[in-house]
């Protein structure tokens, strides 16, 4: 398969992951907050604000093009020149 | 595992921030061999994929779900360097877009989620690739071993921060029980999921699977041969 269309495809599983499957993902704790409630020490916890207020199918794929944005630009920024 | 601010303190959080920052600075170095131009945009995709699939919470026991971490699945994809980079990218941004994972604790969480399960990752890759068969199928199920290990590794580096610098006087024995416990379940659902991602990659194209190449490389030298004869 061309490495375009690999390419393409691979965002394209990426943008559904997080716009719709993350829709029907589990809501309940994560291991750590798990723990952390049943061991008493959840209320450590410091809050701190962000840009969202947290994820949803908009802010995900949002969170998704960024992320991409950010690692190809780091990625391009840092490779070998000049390759074939 | 996104360690929130408040849980580790100053000091401890001070210390993953600076190991953070000379693991990123490698890293940087040590990404240019792995990435060129058919490379650096796999990097990209590699991280958002990770980000997108760090959403899907799935079950893991009675009220606690887990997430995959995604480090060993990037080694595998772009090589441990530039593994590190997309970890990275991924921290950051859910740090700063959508607070998850503390700011103070963005160091911790690059170290434990980012740096061990990529280092972890890769060795156990690695090993498991010197140990089996070299041939091209086997390589998920390397990358499937490297995932299980990680994940419970990564949360003994947690117990081990919360040892030196936790907030609260949580007795260790609970502390490690419950969360290697936990985090071996969770390690079986990232086993699943980067078995299936690096399996999928290599049906398609498996000269973009990074853990791959040596497989590759060694089957053209034995196939070559043959057909010249």
């Amino acid at each position: 398969m061309k490495m375009r269309w690999v390419l393409v495809g691979l965002l394209g599983v990426a943008l559904v992951l997080a716009g719709v499957v993350s829709r029907f993902a589990d809501s309940d704790p994560d291991g750590l907050t798990k723990v952390s409630q049943d061991h008493g020490f959840a209320h450590t916890e410091k809050a701190h604000g962000a840009l969202f207020s947290g994820y949803g199918s908009l802010t995900g794929v949002i969170g998704v093009l960024v992320v991409l944005a950010l690692g190809a630009g780091i990625a391009y920024a840092v490779r070998r020149r000049g390759s074939d | 595992m996104h360690v929130p601010d408040g849980f580790l303190d100053a000091p401890t959080s001070a210390a993953t921030g600076a190991a953070a920052a000379v693991c990123i600075g490698v890293a940087l170095a040590g990404a240019r061999k792995e990435l060129d131009d058919k490379t650096a945009p796999m990097a990209g995709l590699v991280a958002a994929f990770i980000f997108a699939t760090q959403m899907l919470n799935f079950p893991v026991a009675s009220g606690t779900s887990g997430h995959l971490l995604g480090g060993a699945l990037a080694a595998v994809l772009v090589g441990p360097f530039t593994a590190v980079l997309c970890m990275s990218v991924v921290f950051l941004v859910q740090c700063l877009l959508f607070a998850d994972g503390g700011i103070t604790a963005l160091g911790t969480n690059i170290m434990l989620m980012g740096v061990t399960t990529v280092v972890v990752g890769w060795l156990v890759f690695k090993l498991a690739q010197m140990v089996l068969p070299k041939r091209l199928s086997v390589v998920p199920i390397c990358a499937g071993a490297a995932a299980l290990v990680s994940v419970p590794v990564a949360a003994t580096f947690f117990v081990a921060l919360y040892v030196v610098g936790g907030t609260a006087d949580i007795p260790l024995h609970n502390l490690a029980t419950a969360m290697i416990g936990v985090h071996v379940l969770i390690g079986i659902g990232e086993a699943v999921i980067t078995f299936a991602a690096v399996g999928s990659i290599i049906a398609i194209r498996p000269d973009l699977v990074y853990g791959a190449r040596p497989v590759l490389a060694r089957r053209e030298l034995e196939i070559k041969p043959k057909a010249v004869a």
